[in-house]
């Protein structure tokens, strides 16, 4: 099973080496060909790993990396419940946009890298949902981060793509910033990078609960930069940018995802401190909202998404931040289907009448059957309407929050949640419902099969959480991590040290022991009251959508007539775009221009001149050697000539003149006589 | 008997200088394949020297020893530790790429090379030199065929450039000489013994200082430590590109491994005194640098800039003293010499093709150039900390090692992580993305020459990146040591 478990990531990284080094020789469609079969594999075999999860077992293993000093690095994979669930979702979701991006990319002029490309991000994200250790998680953490990159800037030749794709990197990194603080905390604190071995060691209480908090804080960092968490939000709906299905992979099961699986799988970290857990849950809280307020007035049929998936993943953030280990997950995987679908009918959709404003839309689903009805199957997923996957996932959040005691976080799940029901039903029935604006076509297969798939995902997924069932997601969740340990110390044959297998069997008690209690208030039945309000209100917005955009009880530009100032403020998002241009990296930009001004003027200025004040000293001294010292010696020279130059005159040789002389001479001594 | 294995890597490009300067300059072909030809027969006695390198051990090995001038006591006296070897091979490696980078020299090539050649023998006796006067000999030596390097076949401003180059350069030799003359005459018996130094290390404290000051000034110089480091993109910028390839690759090295070979053996109080000023100075380096990078216009100073920048992650885990930290550092001084190599052949090549380095004056050039493209992104990927690429796991082990001792000043640093993502990814979309432009359409991609510079080194990026083991495995034991050795473990 561990070479299995070994081969989910390497397969789609040698499709991606294959289709990168010799997809430019493929003819046509055969570019995709290394992709989709390496993933297809990958799939059975994710498959094929839940299901040993789920017999009770569990893979995880390390081998040596390196070492250096103190710290012994490495390489390992870990399979349990939580990874095992995800496995399935990236699997599913990958494949299938794979196979509908042979319809949506055909006759593109990258399509070779387009595939190497999506093989990389997959490889990247099994990767990172198999890490065993923060070393490899950071690893994958970046890889799946610069996938993205490539992916969103993939039509680099517009401007816009590629600035989006720059942004989400950038933007990311600054998150990165916060987790690299995170690891390096806990990783010195503890020794080890190695999950087990960290969580172990909080669990024991090795740590003091401040440094605890303020580790995980930052490491939530990183997971609001990849989850596009507020503030960090702001490169995912610019991540549209990138072709429809790449969108609906970020969205769904790679990228956004990790964030949200990063705190799940610190879950023993986040639940040890309460404070951290109150951030967790108010930022997502935040993020709910505030994306679904903005979903509510936008006109593009992927910004809407973008903005829903936002407001999506600030839930599973809220439910995971109030000890809704499972609530979280379960809404990761319904969220995935759904969210997949929902993007690839808005691709179906774009594909066929090229327009990506609503407002060119109306009455679709007459041209597009299969497409429309899997799109309302999401729109009734995503809304949270029984029996579809989202609502039961929905619920666990809500049921956690209420839980929780935080009555301001309750009240705004379930606004969010209303508000969901509405920007979603307005979008159907813009697009699809009402009079027909554009004729189109249905997609063909290779892209409508997807949406079958995932449509019929995105009605049943949620019944794994049924809460009338014993066995459901929840107990398979919450057996979750301590299966993982506790294989661990079977399983860890090859272990890197013999430290670390003997670690492993009480890291399994302290790990189990801190989930066990996180998802304590998992387990229950039915809340009958939170499924009320839940459906009330859900109700209520599809009501309202229904009302405004399919009868026109109420008109359409009510909102922006009625409170223009607000609807102004959502439907510039805020203006946090804006409020970042100014404030960062406008004077960002100016700081480096005046720093390489000051770096040239200033620091290589005082080089030049101290060369110059040299020169100048030289100077002065030449002058001073020419015309003071040397004058000195000239002068003396000089005065010698002179007098010799005298002196010459008189010994000219001529014989009358010496006896002048003598006469003068003779006459002057006269005088001087005389005159006595 | 044993083949001097050091003696051959070191000497056989002086060698080939003296074969080069004994040829017809007429025939140019000749001098290239000579110069290729020594440098890597060099080349491979340095991959000979890695093989048969013990690693599990940190004492000197393939050590040769002769009495050169008794009078004073000076032995010509080389050997490699975990701290040299990797040096020595980057040297070799970088030097031997070089030489193929420099086809394209027209003028006068016979000179070209032989000077080439002589400053590669020098670079290598940096390395190897276990006396201090063996040691200042080739520190000196480097300088002077740098120095007509830059300056007969720079580019605009080269007579500038070089004359900056070799006078800040000789004001950090001096400051060294006199620290080396102060050792000797203050030891009896009077040695010019750096491995002997190191173990007895038997200065007062406060002459330590003193020394460790003097040093430190040569070094920072080379490395170069902010506020000393203006002649650096100055010099990049005008050499040609080869020799902006050795600048880079090579030369700044030189002053990290000064820290690391003399002053921090033989001067530990020092040292251990000096370790926070050393870290703030590291910090300066790694932000101000990445900063000033963003702001440049030319893609050659940018990569100057960035120099400055990654070099401080070196500074940054000398100053912390940790075996991790140190580990990273000289990882950092490996994966720096290969990344910033190859980024400096690659802005030689475009300039080939345009005939200028302004960054905002490109634009597209990906629809164009797709191998070209293909090979800058990995190696600014590279630069800016990719996973899965050598300087990555240097700049990690750095972090990881010196957060520890110096929390404040590695959070600081690690937003130089970003700050240097964003100047990379910006450079690339001005550079590659966007609409292709009709003035670059027919420009040729890389031709097979250019790509026997690149590849290996790509090569090498990758592989360290996934493989690290595979250079830390010869520093690792010499890093502990020095490391329990100044800590006092």
């Amino acid at each position: 099973m561990t070479t299995a478990v070994f081969l989910i990531p390497l397969l789609p990284f040698l499709g991606f080496a294959l289709t990168i080094f010799f997809g430019r020789r493929m003819p046509g469609n055969v570019g995709a060909a290394p992709a989709i079969a390496t993933a297809s594999i990958s799939s059975v075999l994710s498959f094929a790993t839940l299901f040993y999860v789920i017999s009770g077992r569990a893979v995880d293993v390390s081998y040596p990396w390196f070492a250096t000093g103190d710290y012994l690095v490495s390489i390992g994979v870990t399979a349990d419940p939580l990874g095992a669930l995800m496995l399935v979702v990236v699997s599913v979701v990958g494949l299938l946009v794979e196979i509908y991006s042979v319809g949506y990319m055909h006759g593109d002029t990258r399509f070779s890298r387009y595939f190497a490309y999506i093989s990389l991000f997959v490889f990247s994200m099994y990767g990172l949902v198999l890490a065993n250790s923060f070393f490899l998680l950071f690893i994958f953490w970046e890889l799946v981060g610069i996938c993205s990159y490539l992916l969103i800037g993939f039509w680099f030749e517009k401007k816009s793509a590629a600035d989006a794709g720059k942004k989400a990197f950038i933007t990311n990194r600054v998150g990165d910033f916060g987790f690299l603080i995170g690891v390096l905390m806990l990783a010195s604190a503890a020794g080890t990078f190695q999950f087990k071995e960290v969580f172990h060691a909080a669990g024991s209480g090795q740590f003091t609960p401040a440094f605890l908090t303020v580790a995980t804080i930052f490491l939530f960092g990183g997971a609001i930069g990849k989850s596009a968490q507020f503030p960090l939000h702001v490169w995912l709906p610019d991540a549209m940018e990138g072709p429809t299905p790449i969108s609906a992979l970020i969205h769904a099961a790679t990228m956004v995802a990790a964030g949200v699986y990063m705190v799940a799988r610190c879950f023993p970290l986040f639940s040890a401190s309460p404070e951290a857990s109150l951030v967790v849950a108010t930022i997502g809280g935040i993020t709910a909202i505030m994306a679904a307020t903005i979903a509510c007035t936008q006109f593009d049929i992927k910004r809407v998404l973008a903005y829903s998936t936002l407001s999506q993943l600030g839930y599973m953030m809220l439910g995971l931040g109030c000890g809704g280990y499972v609530a979280g997950m379960f809404h990761l995987m319904t969220h995935a289907f759904f969210k997949a679908l929902l993007f690839l009918a808005a691709g179906s959709v774009i594909h066929a009448i090229h327009e990506q404003d609503i407002r060119q839309m109306g009455g679709l689903s007459k041209y597009m059957k299969v497409t429309s009805l899997t799109f309302l199957a999401a729109c009734l997923a995503i809304a949270g309407v029984p029996p579809f996957s989202g609502f039961w996932s929905k619920d666990e959040i809500l049921v956690a929050v209420r839980q929780s005691g935080n009555t301001t976080l309750y009240v705004l799940a379930v606004a969010g949640a209303a508000l969901t029901a509405f920007y979603m039903f307005r979008l159907y029935f813009i697009v699809f419902a009402g009079g027909e604006k554009k004729k189109a076509h249905e997609s063909p297969a290779v892209m409508s099969v997807p949406l079958a798939v995932l449509g019929v995902l995105a009605v049943c997924a949620g019944w794994v959480g049924l809460p009338w069932m014993k066995t459901n997601i929840v107990s398979f969740l919450t057996g979750s991590q301590a299966h993982g340990a506790v294989g661990a110390a079977v399983q860890a044959v090859h272990g890197a040290t013999a430290q670390l297998q003997a670690h492993a069997g009480a890291a399994a008690q302290g790990v189990a022991g801190a989930v066990g209690e996180g998802a304590h208030a998992a387990h229950h039945g039915p809340d009958y009251a939170v499924m009320a309000t839940s459906l009330l209100v859900v109700g209520a917005g599809i009501l309202l959508a229904y009302a405004t955009y399919m009868k026109g009880w109420v008109s359409r530009e009510a909102f922006s007539k009625r409170l223009p100032l607000l609807y102004k403020l959502l439907y510039n998002k805020y203006y946090v775009d804006e409020i970042y241009q100014a404030l960062i990296i406008g004077p960002l930009v100016k700081l480096t221009r005046g720093l390489s001004g000051f770096d040239l003027a200033v620091i290589d200025g005082a080089v030049n001149g101290t060369a110059s004040v040299t020169v100048i000293l030289s100077r002065a001294k030449r002058w001073f050697d020419l015309y003071v010292i040397d004058g000195l010696v000239n002068g003396v020279a000089w005065l010698t000539q002179l007098f010799g130059r005298v002196g010459r005159r008189v010994q000219s040789g001529y014989v009358q003149q010496y006896a002048l002389m003598i006469l003068i001479g003779f006459g002057a001594i006269l005088i001087v006589k005389f005159l006595r | 008997m044993e083949l001097p294995v050091l003696s051959l890597v070191t000497f056989i490009p002086l060698v080939g200088a003296i074969v080069v300067l004994l040829m017809s300059s007429e025939n140019e072909k000749a001098v290239k394949a000579t110069s290729t030809v020594f440098s890597g027969i060099s080349f491979v006695f340095s991959v000979v020297l890695m093989v048969a390198y013990n690693r599990a051990i940190p004492d000197f090995q393939f050590v040769e020893r002769a009495s050169w001038i008794p009078q004073i006591n000076v032995w010509y006296y080389v050997g490699v530790d975990g701290i040299s070897i990797t040096m020595v091979f980057l040297t070799a490696l970088l030097s031997f790429m070089s030489v193929i980078g420099s086809f394209g020299i027209k003028d006068r090539v016979k000179q070209y090379f032989a000077l080439f050649l002589l400053l590669q023998t020098a670079m290598t006796g940096v390395f190897v030199a276990l006396d201090f006067f063996l040691f200042y000999v080739f520190w000196e030596a480097m300088l002077v065929p740098m120095y007509f390097l830059i300056g007969i076949w720079g580019g605009p401003r080269r007579e500038y450039a070089a004359i900056k180059f070799f006078l800040y350069t000789l004001l950090g030799s001096v400051a060294i000489l006199l620290a080396i003359l102060a050792m000797y005459f203050s030891t009896t018996p009077h040695t010019f013994d750096i491995v002997e130094l190191g173990k007895t290390h038997p200065f007062a404290p406060g002459l330590q200082m003193i020394l460790f000051l003097a040093l430190f000034l040569g070094f920072a110089i080379k490395v170069p430590v902010f506020p000393f480091h203006t002649w650096l993109p100055d010099a990049h910028v005008e050499a040609p590109t080869a020799i902006s390839v050795i600048l880079a690759g090579v030369l700044l090295k030189m002053g990290t491994y000064g820290i690391f070979r003399i002053s921090y053996p033989i001067l530990p109080d020092a040292a251990r005194d000096f370790a926070p000023f050393l870290a703030v100075l590291a910090v300066i380096n790694i932000v101000y640098g990445a900063l000033v990078a963003m702001g440049q216009k030319d893609l050659k100073k940018l990569v100057a800039y960035s120099s400055v920048s990654h070099m401080g992650y070196v500074l940054l885990g000398l100053a912390a003293m940790t075996p991790t930290a140190m580990n990273g550092a000289m990882l950092q001084m490996f994966a720096h010499g290969i990344i910033t190599g190859s980024l400096f052949l690659l802005v030689g090549v475009i300039y080939d093709r345009a005939h200028h380095r302004d960054i905002d004056g490109f634009g597209g050039l990906a629809v164009q150039l797709p191998i070209y493209t293909g090979i800058m992104s990995l190696a600014c990927f590279a630069s800016l900390g990719l996973p899965g690429l050598a300087g990555f796991i240097a700049e990690f082990m750095t972090f990881v090692g010196a957060f520890p001792v110096f929390k404040t000043i590695v959070m600081i640093s690690a937003v130089g992580i970003v700050i240097t993502a964003g100047y990379f990814l910006w450079t690339l979309q001005r550079m590659f993305l966007g609409k292709p432009q009709e003035k670059y359409a027919g420009f040729p991609d890389l031709s097979a020459r250019e790509l026997v510079t690149l590849v290996p080194l790509q090569v090498l990026t990758v592989f360290i990146g996934v493989y690290p083991w595979l250079i830390i495995d010869f520093m690792n034991s010499s890093m502990e040591s020095l490391s329990h050795f100044l800590r006092g473990v």
